[in-house]
Formats: structure tokens, C-alpha cells, sequence
């Protein structure tokens, strides 16, 4: 166990190096400087232009930038192009943001989508089987901001309730019951609309999986015991299905950069997502390469997680 | 060949349904696949026809602006006086309304059908080309060393890299720093979704080279890229199609989404997406500029992937239990 541990962590290391590099590469590459962004402005000399690329070191050769960009990078000395402030605080800053609506929406997408995929599977050919994936593949087929525009309209019509950003501009001085209703308020709809293709796509997955689990014949052994329905459904079947969903928990991880970008336009939230948004519109290069380096960590330690998980909780793997 | 046939036919060996036909039966019994299948059809004639007359014998302009005739709702008739009468749209009925500019979103949407299929074909077509090239290769090439590492592991490897970049994201970076153009907006998403099918393909081969059509053909002296592309590609095409079917309806989501970041096909070219992003700001006074083409990318992408998913049923090779 140990030793496979160790090679795991060894080889994403050398993974996360090459991804480095690559992104490093993709941005660097990509024609647009920083200082080319407001090519407009009558101040803006050509020595001042080449000031300010000395100052960044966008004169050096691209494989000096990229040394500079690890060294900074480690000794948290890396500072955003745009506003000088160090990029770790400002990513840490939106994290602390983009957090809570993370964990909500995960909540709502597991909580949902076990029961429905599982009552789907049971059932199976039912009216509910049918309508739930039908409506599955509507919900994965709808786009996403199309979704979350009918959705404030509806509830900023029907609820009269604030839904845009993550509270309501001069309730500072509102009482505490007032406050953090505005709050839920301000975090449900968005964890709401960034869980609907989550829902729709786990619910299937569970379906699936029940469906295979319950054919088996173990599942025929728990019944011609006499075990109740529910214990060879739940302890029996689910236990069994649940296996694969450990990997898909390590690989939600990283949704909270890449899938965050759309949600948090739409409800000028703050978070990461956003940050990265802004970024690019400002060729904030420090910003975009540290968001895309943690997002790559954030996915090697999602899969390292789920790959030891996969050990504990599965018997049948070995080392 | 026809000798074959005719000595197949003597003999009475010809199989009664070939393998194909087989499957597309049992893509037909699904009645959801089988329609979302035809309508498909339709929509790529309603994309030609789009084409044709919006760009080469131009009866439906999308481009023409005529303010005074801006934010009409649909299935309003033509009755302006100030708008000259060469300005009218066809038919004298704006179909599906007009836009801030006064423009047929009719007109529009017809343009939008073939520059968002052709986005979403040309993306899965690049993706498709990369993903049967590095998956067929590491899956035949597979234990052959390059230095101290197998082709297999350096092409696995860097799938694995391509993987751990948040596709959204790097998407958004690269086409926010090209210059904007529907070329780079394919390319980009192409590029970035070859992976699957690429790891479809390898695992497909690697199951295919072990079996005695390869072993005959290498024996008879076929170059290796025709074994490889000719021989055991359409053994292996089954997933390929299944994921191509569900890339385009991702295509075309990934293209709205950047419309409506502002990184996507610009104007003049008219897309779904950049239609529907547009139209957001007039909600409230001009609902139908965003639902038209809201509901249109529904039901598009919602076909796509229904067929997707049909044609994964015919080919999953399990079906046979239920037959």
C-alpha cells in the first residue's frame, strides 16, 4: 500500500512538472502581451512599452520566464500583473468565495441524484424511469446561462427575493435573521443552477450502476434468503453500486475552477471561476497560470484520492 | 469482388442481415433515437438551404438593419412606410420578430443553423482525426520502446497532462488570446476534446491487434498505416461514433457558453449562441430574441445526444441478452 502510494504521488509529480510547462508554453505563446492590451493610449511610449516588459520579464526567453515563474510561485514572492498584489492571497481571497457554493452544490447534486437514479433503476421502464431520462438529457442539453436567466427572471418575479451577487448592497446594518436570509437567498439559486447538469449526469451514472448491481447473483442469493427488500436493495445493492462513484468524488474536485467560469459571470459572484475570467481579459499571466496550476493539482489529488479510496473500501484490489 | 458475392450467393453463405443492418434495426426500434435521428436530417437540409439562401441567392438577409423596424415580435407583418419596400423581409412576415437593429431574427437563426453545425462538425471532425491517430497508434505500436519508454506510455501519458487541464478554462484562455475567429474557436475545441476517443480507440486496439484478421494481413505485406486505418479503424469506430454523435451537442454548448463570455464567433457571422447572447440584454422588452435560440440549442443539442445515446445502445454488444 505504501510503496503505491508513493510511486502514485511520484508520477503525478511528474506530471504536474509537464503541465507546468505546457501551460506555461499555451500562455506565453499565445500572440496579445500585457503591455500590448491598451495599444490606444497616447501615454504609452515605446520605451515606457519596454519598461514594463523589463519590469515582468517579458524580454527574457521564455524558458527564464518560466524559472521565474516557479521561483516566485515558491517563495510566494509572485505578484499579479494588473494590481501588484500577491497572486496566492488574491486565489485564496475567491477560494474562501467560491467555496461555500462548491460545497452546496455538491450537496444538492448527491443528495438529489441518488434517490432519483436509484427509484429510476427499481422501477425500471416505469413512467418515472422514462420521464426522469428524458428529462436528464434535457437538463445536460440546455445551456447552462440560458437555464439560470429563465431561472432569476422566475424567482426575482414570483419571490420578489435578490439573487445577483452574494448580498444585497446596503443591508450591512439589517438584523441578524434579515442577513443571513439574504444570504441563503444569494447562495441557493446559483448552487442550484450549477448543479442541475451535475444532477442529471450522476442520476444517470446511479441508474446505470443499480441497474447492473441488482442483476447479479448475490443480489438473487440476499433475496432467496428471505432479507427484506430494503436490506438487499440498500445494504446488498447500494453498497456494491456505490464503488464507482469514488472516483467520480475525486473528479469533482476540480470543477471548482473550470466549471465555476459561466455560473459566477452570471451572478457577479466572486469566486475563482471569475478571477480567472478577469485574468484573461487583463492577460494577467501570473493569475492565469497559478489558476490552471492548482486546478491541475486540484485534479491529481482528485484522482490520487479516489485511486486509494478505490483500495480501502474495494476488497478485491490488491497491490 | 462481385465473384465473391456471386459464389456467396450460390451457396447460400451470405449472411441474411449484414452486421449494419443489424445494428441500425435495432436503432430504429428506439423510437426516441430513431426520431431525434430524423430530425437531424431535416435540420442539415434546413442548414443548406440556410446557407443558400442566406449568403448566395440572398432572400433571407440576416444582415440588413433597419432601425425603425427594431424589437417587432413575431409573425409581425411588413406595413412600414419609412423602411424602403426592397428592404422588406420575405414574404412580407417577420417570422421570428426582429432584433435591436432591426434585423430578422429569421433570418438570423437560418445563417446561425449552419454556422453552428459547421462549428460543431469541424470541431468533432479535428477531435475524431486526433483521437483515432494517437489511439490507434498507441494501441498498435503499443510495447515498441522510444528511448526507455514504450509509445504507448509517452502518448497515454500525455493524454493523462491534457486531461488535468480544466477544458473550459484553457479553452477561454487560448481563444481570449488568438485573434477572434470561428476557425480558432474550431480548432480550439477540437483540440481540446480528442481525448476520449482516444483512449476508446487504443483500448479497442488493443484487444483487435491480437486477432487473426491483423495477423493475415501483416502477413501479406500491407503497410502498416493501412493495417492500422484501413483494416482495424472500422473494426473500432462503434465508441468513436457514439462519442462524436455526443461531441458535437458538447461543441456547440462550448461555443454558446463563449458567446456569452463575448469570445465566440463574432459578428457579422450570426451562431445560436451569439443570438442567444445578444438577446439577453432585451429580455425584458424582446423575450423572443433569447428564446428562440435558447429552445433551438435545446432541442438540437437534446437530438444529439438522444442519438448518441441510441446509437450507443445498437452497438453495445450486450443487447443481444435482451433481444
Amino acid at each position: 500500500m505504501i510503496p503505491f502510494i508513493i510511486r502514485n504521488i511520484g508520477q503525478r509529480i511528474v506530471l504536474l512538472f509537464f503541465i507546468s510547462i505546457i501551460s506555461h508554453a499555451i500562455v506565453h505563446l499565445a500572440p496579445g502581451e500585457p503591455s500590448l492590451v491598451d495599444p490606444s493610449n497616447p501615454r504609452m511610449k515605446a520605451e515606457d512599452i519596454q519598461r514594463i516588459r523589463a519590469a515582468f520579464h517579458l524580454d527574457e526567453p521564455l524558458y527564464i520566464q518560466y524559472v521565474y515563474w516557479v521561483k516566485d510561485l515558491s517563495t510566494n514572492e509572485l505578484k499579479s500583473f494588473k494590481d501588484n498584489q500577491p497572486v496566492l492571497k488574491k486565489i485564496w481571497d475567491r477560494f474562501l468565495n467560491s467555496l461555500p457554493l462548491f460545497v452546496l452544490g455538491i450537496l444538492i447534486i448527491w443528495s438529489l441524484a441518488f434517490p432519483v437514479g436509484i427509484q429510476a433503476a427499481l422501477n425500471r421502464g416505469s413512467i418515472f424511469d422514462r420521464i426522469g431520462t428524458f428529462l436528464s438529457y434535457a437538463l445536460i442539453s440546455i445551456p447552462g446561462f440560458f437555464l439560470s436567466y429563465i431561472c432569476i427572471i422566475f424567482m426575482v418575479k414570483t419571490f420578489n427575493v435578490p439573487v445577483i451577487g452574494m448580498r444585497t448592497f446596503g443591508l450591512e446594518d439589517a438584523g441578524l435573521m434579515l442577513r443571513s436570509m439574504d444570504r441563503v437567498w444569494h447562495w441557493t439559486i446559483p448552487a442550484l443552477m450549477s448543479a442541475v447538469a451535475g444532477v442529471a449526469i450522476l442520476s444517470r451514472y446511479v441508474r446505470s450502476q443499480m441497474l447492473e448491481v441488482i442483476n447479479q447473483d448475490y443480489i438473487r442469493t440476499a433475496r432467496a434468503k428471505g432479507l427484506s427488500e430494503n436490506v438487499v436493495i440498500y445494504r446488498h445493492g447500494l453498497r456494491n453500486a456505490l464503488l464507482p462513484f469514488i472516483t467520480m468524488f475525486g473528479l469533482t474536485i476540480p470543477g471548482l475552477i473550470g466549471g465555476s467560469v459561466i455560473f459566477e459571470t452570471i451572478f457577479a459572484w466572486p469566486g475563482m471561476g471569475r478571477l480567472g475570467f478577469e485574468a484573461i481579459l487583463a492577460r494577467d499571466f501570473p493569475v492565469i497560470l497559478t489558476l490552471n496550476f492548482i486546478s491541475a493539482i486540484l485534479v491529481l489529488i482528485g484522482t490520487l484520492v479516489s485511486d486509494i479510496l478505490y483500495a480501502v473500501v474495494d476488497p478485491r484490489i490488491k497491490f | 469482388m462481385t465473384e465473391i458475392t456471386k459464389i456467396q450467393d450460390a451457396e447460400a453463405l451470405k449472411p441474411a442481415v449484414s452486421l449494419f443492418e443489424e445494428r441500425w434495426y435495432i436503432f430504429k426500434r428506439s423510437r426516441l433515437a430513431y426520431s431525434s435521428f430524423l430530425f437531424l436530417l431535416i435540420l442539415l437540409v434546413v442548414a443548406i438551404l440556410g446557407k443558400i439562401l442566406t449568403r448566395w441567392i440572398v432572400i433571407f438577409d440576416p444582415q440588413l438593419v433597419r432601425l425603425p423596424e427594431k424589437l417587432l415580435p413575431p409573425l409581425t407583418p411588413f406595413t412600414s412606410d419609412i423602411t424602403p419596400v426592397e428592404d422588406a423581409p420575405a414574404f412580407n412576415i417577420y417570422l421570428m420578430g426582429t432584433d435591436e437593429l432591426g434585423r430578422d431574427v429569421f433570418a438570423r437563426m437560418l445563417e446561425g443553423t449552419s454556422v453552428s453545425l459547421t462549428v460543431g462538425f469541424v470541431a468533432v471532425g479535428i477531435s475524431v482525426f486526433l483521437g483515432i491517430f494517437f489511439g490507434g497508434i498507441a494501441g498498435y505500436y503499443g510495447n515498441r520502446k522510444f528511448g526507455f519508454l514504450t509509445i504507448d506510455t509517452i502518448i497515454m501519458r500525455f493524454v493523462d497532462i491534457m486531461l488535468c487541464f480544466p477544458t473550459f478554462f484553457l479553452i477561454l484562455t487560448v481563444v481570449a488570446l488568438l485573434p477572434p475567429s470561428i476557425y480558432n474557436i474550431m480548432i480550439v475545441i477540437g483540440l481540446t476534446s480528442w481525448m476520449g476517443t482516444a483512449r476508446f480507440v487504443r483500448a479497442e486496439f488493443l484487444a483487435l491487434r491480437e486477432l487473426d484478421f491483423v495477423a493475415a494481413a501483416r502477413s501479406q505485406a500491407i503497410p502498416e498505416w493501412r493495417i492500422i486505418f484501413i483494416h482495424m479503424v472500422p473494426n473500432a469506430i462503434a465508441p468513436v461514433l457514439v462519442s462524436a454523435t455526443i461531441g458535437v451537442a458538447t461543441a456547440i454548448l462550448t461555443e454558446s457558453s463563449l458567446s456569452f463570455l463575448g469570445f465566440g464567433v463574432q459578428p457579422p457571422d450570426a451562431t445560436w449562441g451569439n443570438i442567444l447572447a445578444d438577446g439577453k440584454q432585451f429580455i425584458f422588452d424582446a423575450p423572443w430574441i433569447t428564446f428562440i435560440p435558447g429552445f433551438t440549442i435545446l432541442f438540437v443539442v437534446l437530438a444529439f445526444n438522444l442519438c448518441g445515446e441510441g446509437f450507443r445502445e445498437a452497438f453495445d454488444p450486450k443487447i443481444n441478452e435482451r433481444l
